[in-house]
């Protein structure tokens, strides 16, 4: 199965793998699920250091420092915070996608699927993505062109990275329509984004995510820009999918009830660094910095009492422009000391398991137990 | 809790000078130089209309036949002794009437925006305030006039009242003035109606009448002052058409009468020369450029000023 | 949709109708008369010809009459040229003025729409300065300082066409640029503006998430995105086109029908006048009706609504 450069008739040339019929079936075929795909390394997304900066007339915002985690194949993680701490950069830094100017990753290495991310040329960087890694936006209503259809868009990647002629491709996209829940695909691949609803198009856009059978879905807030009801059916749907084609899953969101029923691991993003990192279980049984405790305690409980505040952490995160020295939890944290002012903590140990806290407090020679 | 300042960070509430939207939008337009430059012109325009009698060497009726005779009966060139510019073939300072022309220009630009604001604003307040059948009509009005081929009526306009008293009026230039607003009114009041219609639904208009605000503050005082940003725009970007318009008139004979010197009027005298004396058109040609890019710029620098979408994006 | 284009296209019908009822309004009211501009007439002549063309009835007979001519698509006799009937005036001069406006709008869109992706893709380097000098260049030369550069120029100076005239294809390359300058700078500013619009929505971003090479996120995204709502200003650019060709006419000796208007207006012919006014008028109504489908018509959101 030799890659053949071909020309197609608009002039640039698609890699065609040349298949036997029966491989072509396959290829043609999402509903199958294969079995795991070939692994180049023991992590499927290792990022190390990471740091990307936007450099804007009023200074460098330091939008995300020196930030480390990695992802197994397969494995759901969860990346928390609230808005601005950088989550959603750090997911655009692995794609690349980060607009430049004004943003720029400073420093740091993305291994992926064993390649060093940031050590490929442009042309190689985009073979990597729509086919290796997807990616799910927030809000599917200004993300998809108005102005084409649905099926077109939807094909664009599987003609790009899998070189379909137009009727295969065609026959895919209705398969990934129906994959992903939509009624009467094949009647609908002519239709424009507006004539969905926003579940429905948030469901398009996973279909365009998973086109290419991706082994990395970027999940940026996939449900923050629907309805409820609708949120639980697209995260169950991203679940399934995820589950059925072995594909990790980076999940960016605010909510940690999402982020509780979907991840395996989560790391929790404050101001641009992980500031603590855990299996689910860990994160929410014992979490050991006062800013995850803040955020599960601002979670409204079913045996509040009525008529009792909301209770809400003081205070917002600091500007990145000059990020301060020390722990940038420390203006908004009960239990700072002075040590927190002076030098910031980094990411140890707690336990005995991979469960880490940036927290001065929580370190075993600390002052909370 | 620790508050703001003492984290060693710049605390969140600094920020370069106040955050209102006027003080806002004009640092941006500080920040953009073509809008700067536009600026510049528009400052010159207005000094040169405005002192134009002071600051002419000549009068700009005034004919230096004599220089002219002495010149082989031919317009004087730039760099003559009395004649900064050069002469027409009458003998008439060429920067003088260039002045004259910047006066011309200038009166034509605010003007013609001020008749433009009051009819457009009012009318479009009114249609879009109250709505409904008022709001049909008015619509229906404007277009009419918005089909009206604009350059077409306003000769029309100036042609036939040409004769008469009210054409006579500043040499012509009231009839222009009159002509010019009529015809473009419509775009503010569109504008101004637009607004009218986006702001009556917005919430905090349902406050102010939850609280009892009678509906002409509530007009005045609210919603005229949140959109005034887009009519200042039009009106800016508004003015190169009313020059235009006017440099059009005075060139086919029918706008501001002789001997005013519109740079229309001195280019149509200029034409015939324009191989030998070629300042004459030049000259001209250059200032009426000049106004046209700096209302422009300017206009396209408020815009992008005002424009809320882009606060804070850069 | 159907509804919306029979809608607007009924709305011409009331329009002209104001429109002609003002100009032939004005057009009376002011002082002078069809017959002043010749040598002084005996009072005698000047009552039979008034009486012949119907001028001592009263005002609103007469607009009654020249309506019901009009809508039988009979234009009247002119005034001026008093042996020839306007039809015949308008139909000789029509297909030149025509001609020369679809000209200018071909010319302005296909500069112009290019000039501006040219700098929006080359946003803050040598392309963007190239094309917005030159779009300025073009916003501050009226058309007729233009014509006359142009003739000075490319005529007088290097002899390689015509000053004047409408005789063959070299006599339409001056006036054709010179009509078309001020449109090619409007329409690639905006297209330039558009399209940095466009550039900024989050749709590009998908696109470039997908692997797409970067031809073709501008071609297939970009480039159709971004000229929807250069549309809208087909509208007044065509209407400039119109009423601004009656200049160009003016100064190149076209014998198309704007000599025609300027005129009318001073001699007071009146038929004439009101012929001319209505044609343009119907011109930009209709045209502006035509662009205003075409956006529906192009833009999705709006087809299928």
């Amino acid at each position: 199965m030799a890659p053949v450069d071909d020309p197609r008739p608009d002039g640039t040339a698609a890699t065609i793998i040349e298949v036997s019929p029966d491989d072509a079936r396959r290829v043609q075929t999402p509903t199958e699920a294969k079995g795991e795909p070939a692994r180049k390394s023991d992590k499927l997304l290792k990022v190390r250091n990471l740091s990307t900066h936007f450099f804007t007339p009023d200074g460098v915002v330091q939008a995300v420092g020196d930030v480390s985690f990695e992802l197994g194949y397969g494995e759901t993680l969860g990346l928390v915070g609230e808005s601005g701490c950088g989550k959603s950069v750090t997911a655009l830094s692995i794609a690349r996608l980060v607009p430049d100017p004004p943003g720029r990753i400073v420093s740091g290495e993305i291994e992926f699927d064993g390649i060093d991310v940031l050590k490929l040329d442009a042309d190689e960087m985009r073979h990597l993505r729509g086919k290796e890694i997807g990616f799910i936006f927030q809000d599917p209503l200004t993300s998809l062109n108005p102005t084409l259809t649905i099926g077109y868009q939807i094909a664009e990647s599987i003609r790009q990275h899998m070189g379909l002629s137009r009727d295969a491709a065609r026959d895919r996209v209705a398969e990934l329509l129906t994959k992903v829940g939509i009624p009467r695909a094949k009647d609908r691949l002519n239709d424009y984004p507006h004539q969905f609803s926003g579940g429905m198009r948030q469901r398009v856009m996973i279909a365009i995510a998973l086109s290419c059978d991706p082994k990395l879905i970027l999940a940026d807030e996939p449900t923050t820009a629907l309805d409820v009801t609708i949120q639980a059916q697209i995260l169950e749907l991203i679940q399934r999918l995820s589950d059925e084609f072995h594909t990790a899953v980076l999940l960016i969101t605010h909510d940690l009830g999402i982020a509780a029923g979907m991840c395996d691991r989560v790391n929790v993003m404050y101001a641009g660094r992980i500031v603590e990192t855990g299996t689910v279980d860990e994160l929410f049984e014992n979490p050991r910095m006062p800013y995850s405790w803040g955020l599960l305690d601002s979670l409204p409980r079913l045996d509040d009492v009525r008529g009792d505040r909301l209770r809400t952490i003081e205070g917002l995160p600091p500007l990145l422009i000059h990020p301060p020295d020390a722990c940038r939890f420390e203006p908004r944290c009960r239990f700072a000391r002075d040590v927190c002012r002076q030098d910031e903590p980094e990411l140890t140990q707690r336990g005995d398991s991979a469960h880490f806290a940036r927290c001065w407090a929580t370190q075993p020679d600390g002052w909370i137990p | 809790m620790a508050t703001q300042v003492a984290v060693q960070g710049r605390p969140i509430e600094a920020r370069r000078g106040g955050a209102g939207l006027w003080s806002d939008a004009w640092s941006r337009l500080r920040k953009n130089r073509l809008a700067l430059l536009g600026l510049v012109l528009v400052f010159l325009l207005l000094f040169a209309g405005i002192l134009g009698p002071i600051l002419a060497p000549w009068p700009y009726q005034v004919q230096d036949l004599p220089a002219v005779f002495a010149n082989g009966n031919r317009p004087l060139h730039p760099g003559a002794p009395n004649h900064l510019l050069g002469t027409d073939n009458l003998g008439r300072d060429l920067f003088s009437r260039l002045l004259d022309g910047a006066r011309i220009s200038v009166s034509v630009a605010f003007v013609v925006q001020f008749v433009i604001l009051l009819i457009g604003v009012p009318i479009g307040a009114l249609a879009g305030w109250f709505g409904g059948r008022l709001d049909n009509l008015l619509m229906r009005f404007t277009d009419v006039i918005y089909a009206f081929p604009d350059l077409l009526f306003i000769i029309l306009l100036s042609v036939a009242f040409r004769e008469t008293v009210f054409g006579q009026a500043l040499d012509g230039l009231f009839l222009v003035f009159v002509a010019i607003g009529i015809t473009s009114w419509v775009t503010v009041a569109r504008l101004v109606r637009g607004q009218m219609l986006s702001l009556k639904e917005t919430e905090f208009v349902e406050a102010a009448r939850a609280i009892g605000v009678s509906d002409r503050k509530i007009v005045t005082k609210h919603l005229l002052p949140n959109g005034i940003g887009p009519i200042i725009v039009a009106v800016t970007l508004g003015i190169p058409g009313a020059i235009l318009a006017e440099a059009t008139l005075a060139y086919i004979g029918v706008g501001v009468q002789p001997p005013r010197a519109s740079w229309g009027s001195l280019i149509a005298e200029g034409q015939k020369y324009i191989r030998s004396e070629p300042h004459l058109v030049l000259f001209p040609a250059i200032f009426i450029a000049l106004a046209l890019i700096g209302f422009t710029f300017l206009g396209d620098g408020l815009r992008d000023a005002l424009d809320p979408k882009l606060k804070g994006k850069q | 949709m159907l509804t919306y284009l029979s809608r607007r296209i009924f709305w011409i019908i009331p329009v002209l109708f104001t429109v002609s009822i003002i100009t032939f309004g004005l057009m009376h009211a002011v002082p002078g008369g069809p017959w002043d501009s010749e040598k002084r007439l005996p009072a005698a002549v000047q009552a039979r010809l008034n009486a012949e063309y119907g001028l001592d009835k009263p005002i609103h007979e007469q607009y009654v009459s020249w309506l019901g001519g009009f809508v039988q698509g009979d234009l009247g006799p002119s005034y001026r040229f008093r042996d020839r009937r306007v039809n015949d005036i308008v139909a000789d001069g029509l297909p030149t003025t025509v001609q020369l406006g679809v000209m200018a709008f071909i010319l302005a869109v296909l500069v112009g729409i290019p000039l501006g992706i040219f700098a929006a893709l080359g946003h803050n380097r040598w392309p963007d300065y190239l094309s917005t000098s030159l779009s300025i260049v073009g916003i501050a030369t009226p058309s007729f300082v233009l014509a006359i550069l142009l003739i000075v120029v490319f005529s007088v100076q290097f002899g390689l066409f015509p000053t004047g005239g409408w005789k063959g294809p070299q006599y339409w390359v001056l006036p054709t640029i010179a009509l078309a300058g001020f449109p090619i700078a409007v329409i690639a500013r905006y297209t330039r503006a558009s399209m940095l619009e466009v550039t900024r929505k989050d749709y590009i971003r998908t696109a470039h998430s997908k692997g797409l090479r970067n031809q073709s996120v501008v071609s297939r995204h970009m480039i159709r995105n971004a000229l929807i709502p250069v549309v809208t200003i087909l509208g007044p650019t065509l209407a400039f086109l119109v009423t601004g060709s009656f200049i160009i006419e003016r100064i190149f000796s076209i014998p198309g029908v704007g000599q025609f208007y300027l005129n009318s207006i001073t001699t007071r012919d009146y038929s004439l006048l009101m012929a001319m006014t209505m044609l343009y008028a119907f011109s930009v109504a209709f045209l502006n009706v035509v662009v205003d489908v075409l956006y529906a018509y192009i833009d999705p959101r709006i087809r299928y609504s």
